[in-house]
């Protein structure tokens, strides 16, 4: 098969962006893709099976049959759990990755998430540290995932965000009734609350029209295409160059490299089932936390005995994602308007600065709910069953608000991945093995969280609350999933450099959320987009030939 | 030998047999037997009474257990066959009648036992006849996306406007 300039492995967030920047900059790329590409009639409304609630199984993969991981408890237990299970800390296996059916929330961390260890020092126990980059190396790249990925919203409410060079491209979509109901309740307890930023058309934006505000959102792919991912945006202008090719339902099995060192290209088995090998003269890693870290893991050599990247025995370490906190509150009157996307309101009052603690995390309403989400969140005490919870459902589904936002996880180098000694895919590669939990201080941060929310329903006028902050025994990756390989200036302590290259092979790249060293209070997908083109444009700008300027 | 037509039909009626699984013969259902609906049904429809609306059974959610035990929920299928038949065990020496002819407290206290002598299998039903009732029409429960317009929910959904004047803001 031809060679190629680069091989980028997954089409979500980070890896459509790659594919753009390097195709437009004029070198032939491949990306891989072990999913298909699903539109919004592959699934259509079916609130049992989407990618949020999987009770029926995935709705953009991966599929049940074949693609096992396994997950270790607190007490050391073992368990082989399927992609629709909880514990599998699925994100997606699609084209588009996450961004196909993510909710959209479309964050710019604050700066203090950048220096998270100068800003607190690092609790005992826990592998806090500060970015090589700052928010300032990444404001640009914030700027330009806003205009070229299309978000909306609007900061202005809030003095906690980073500076930033001009507004979003596009307004929020208009308030929905949560919003009027949060609001005045936030500003009396001296908070600041805005709309919040989303990768969700709210005027026509790109040749696609705005949001029509259905029901079925989050977990779903739009059936209006409004909502913005690399699906619709970055992947057609790859492809447009002429110098981009995608291969789906093709999954790369390991990265080659030469007698040298460096990586020559990957395996891959194509959607027949045949082994193929593609070489390439650089190869980008952008399969998300989890299967990045395994990937690696598994391209295992004579040079490479441990895995590519981990001399060190640093990849996989440091998994986090966020710990979801908050509370529901129930209300005396109607709060429900059955206009998507719901989520509307934030504040991020609480991000930072509280004494005792090290961080925080936004809160914002919660998407918009269905009858399905809200069978076990009813008011305290409620019967579980029988007339009184079927009263219950009545009485409390249109008259409910749940406030809740991503606790910042403290990291901890025990929660890792690394690969199952036992347990094979259907392909016979070794699946991830997922252990360990962020640091405990994560969980007394969260409890706070949870108090705030409550205390802000309260405000607004409810009349019973139900808090949600537990104190899981193990990580909660999932969507969010990040940190795996992370970015850092010590090869001891890391696995990438500030520029996303992977210290002892100067052609081999790992872009997505796996590079983040803090996760930040916020949804990453932003981040994670930003990163993709910063680390984009140095690769572009390095590139010289076969080799890079060093 | 067979010729081609044949060995096409036997296929269909092999791969008929492998969805349908090991129900009896003459049941209407693809998994249970129609013994084990009935003891079904009257559990369903203690999780989900009916009142001014429909409950769980009358909404179609032994249609949708009995569906999805072929395909996503087939690893609980053992769960179910154990389950049903302790359930009618029970029914059959605490209350002296049928389960269909034993009055609404009785059949009440038979659910609350079940509760409590086999709560992993309680919880199992409680779930699925949940989903049942309050998820999508597809999958053969909530007929008639019946509790969606219980609660409340424009069924089909109203789009592309606001249904609210957001200029009003909260009720006082």
């Amino acid at each position: 098969m031809k060679s190629v300039n680069a091989v980028v492995i997954g089409s979500g967030a980070a890896g459509g962006i790659v594919a753009k920047e390097l195709a437009t900059a004029g070198l032939s790329v491949v990306v891989f893709e072990r999913g298909k590409w699903y539109t919004a009639h592959d699934c259509r409304k079916d609130d049992l099976r989407n990618q949020r609630t999987t009770l029926l199984g995935n709705a953009f993969g991966p599929d049940d049959d074949g693609n096992p991981r396994v997950t270790v408890d607190g007490k050391g237990i073992s368990r082989e759990v399927l992609p629709s299970e909880g514990g599998y800390q699925n994100n997606a296996a699609c084209v588009g990755g996450g961004t196909l059916s993510y909710g959209a929330q479309a964050w710019r961390y604050m700066p203090q998430d950048f220096r998270m260890r100068s800003t607190y020092g690092a609790p005992e126990g826990s592998s806090l540290e500060d970015w090589p980059i700052s928010y300032d190396d990444l404001e640009p790249f914030y700027d330009k995932a806003e205009y070229e990925i299309g978000i909306s919203g609007d900061y202005s409410g809030t003095p906690f965000k980073g500076p930033r060079k001009r507004d979003l491209p596009m307004p929020p979509l208009p308030p929905n009734r949560e919003f009027g109901i949060l609001e005045p309740a936030a500003k009396r307890l001296g908070l600041h609350p805005f709309h919040l930023p989303m990768a969700r058309n709210s005027i026509p934006y790109n040749g696609r029209g705005p949001c029509m505000r259905c029901r079925w959102c989050c977990g779903f792919a739009c059936e209006v295409d409004a909502k913005n991912g690399s699906q619709n945006t970055v992947l057609p202008v790859a492809f447009a160059t002429g110098n981009c090719e995608m291969r789906m339902e093709s999954t790369v099995t390991e990265i080659l490299t030469d007698d040298r060192g460096r990586a020559r290209g990957v395996a891959y088995v194509d959607e027949r089932g045949n082994q193929q090998v593609q070489s390439a003269d650089i190869v980008i890693v952008s399969a998300c936390a989890i299967e990045s870290a395994r990937l690696l893991l598994n391209s295992k050599s004579r040079l490479f005995p441990n895995g590519l990247g981990n001399r060190y025995d640093q990849v996989g370490r440091h998994l986090q994602g966020h710990h979801y906190t908050g509370a529901t509150g129930y209300f005396d009157f109607e709060t429900y308007d059955d206009v998507g996307p719901g989520a509307s309101i934030a504040i991020t009052d609480y991000n930072h600065g509280t004494p005792g603690l090290y961080g925080g995390g936004m809160l914002a309403n919660e998407f918009i709910r269905l009858p399905i989400h809200m069978i076990d969140r009813l008011p305290p005490g409620t019967p579980k069953w029988g007339m009184a919870h079927k009263q219950a459902m009545r009485q409390w589904h249109k008259r409910s608000i749940v406030i809740m936002g991503p606790t910042q996880q403290i990291p901890s180098a025990t929660a890792r991945v690394t690969v199952d000694p036992q347990v094979r895919d259907k392909w016979g590669l070794p699946v991830a093995r997922i252990e360990g939990n962020v640091h405990p201080h994560t969980y007394d941060i969260g409890a706070v969280q949870a108090k705030r929310a409550e205390a802000w329903l309260k405000e607004a006028g409810a009349i019973h609350t139900n808090l949600m902050a537990g104190r899981p025994n193990s990580v909660s990756a999932g969507q969010h999933q990040a940190g795996t390989c992370r970015m850092g200036d010590d090869p001891r302590g890391s696995v990438v450099n500030k520029f996303c290259q992977v210290h002892d092979i100067d052609n081999l790249f790992v872009i997505d959320g796996s590079v983040h060293v803090n996760n930040g209070g916020f949804n990453p997908a932003l981040t994670i987009m930003a990163v993709a083109y910063y680390a984009s444009d140095a690769l572009v700008r390095n590139w010289k030939g076969t080799r890079f300027r060093s | 030998m067979l010729n081609r037509r044949e060995v096409l039909l036997a296929g269909a009626a092999a791969s008929a047999a492998l969805v349908s699984g090991c129900h009896a013969r003459g049941s209407r259902w693809l998994v249970f037997t129609d013994d084990e609906a009935r003891t079904l049904a009257a559990l369903c429809d203690q999780i989900v009474p009916a009142d001014d609306w429909p409950g769980a059974s009358e909404a179609g959610v032994v249609t949708f257990i009995d569906r999805q035990l072929t395909g996503p929920y087939r690893r609980h299928r053992k769960a179910y066959r154990r389950g049903l038949e302790d359930a009618g065990r029970l029914a059959a020496s605490r209350l002296g009648v049928e389960l269909a002819r034993a009055s609404a407290a009785q059949q009440l206290q038979w659910a609350q036992e079940i509760e409590r002598q086999n709560s992993e299998f309680f919880e199992l039903v409680r779930r699925h006849t949940l989903q049942g009732y309050y998820g999508s029409p597809r999958h053969g429960g909530n007929k008639d996306a019946v509790s969606w317009r219980m609660l409340g929910l424009a069924e089909p959904p109203l789009r592309g406007r606001a249904q609210y004047d957001f200029t009003a803001g909260p009720k006082a």
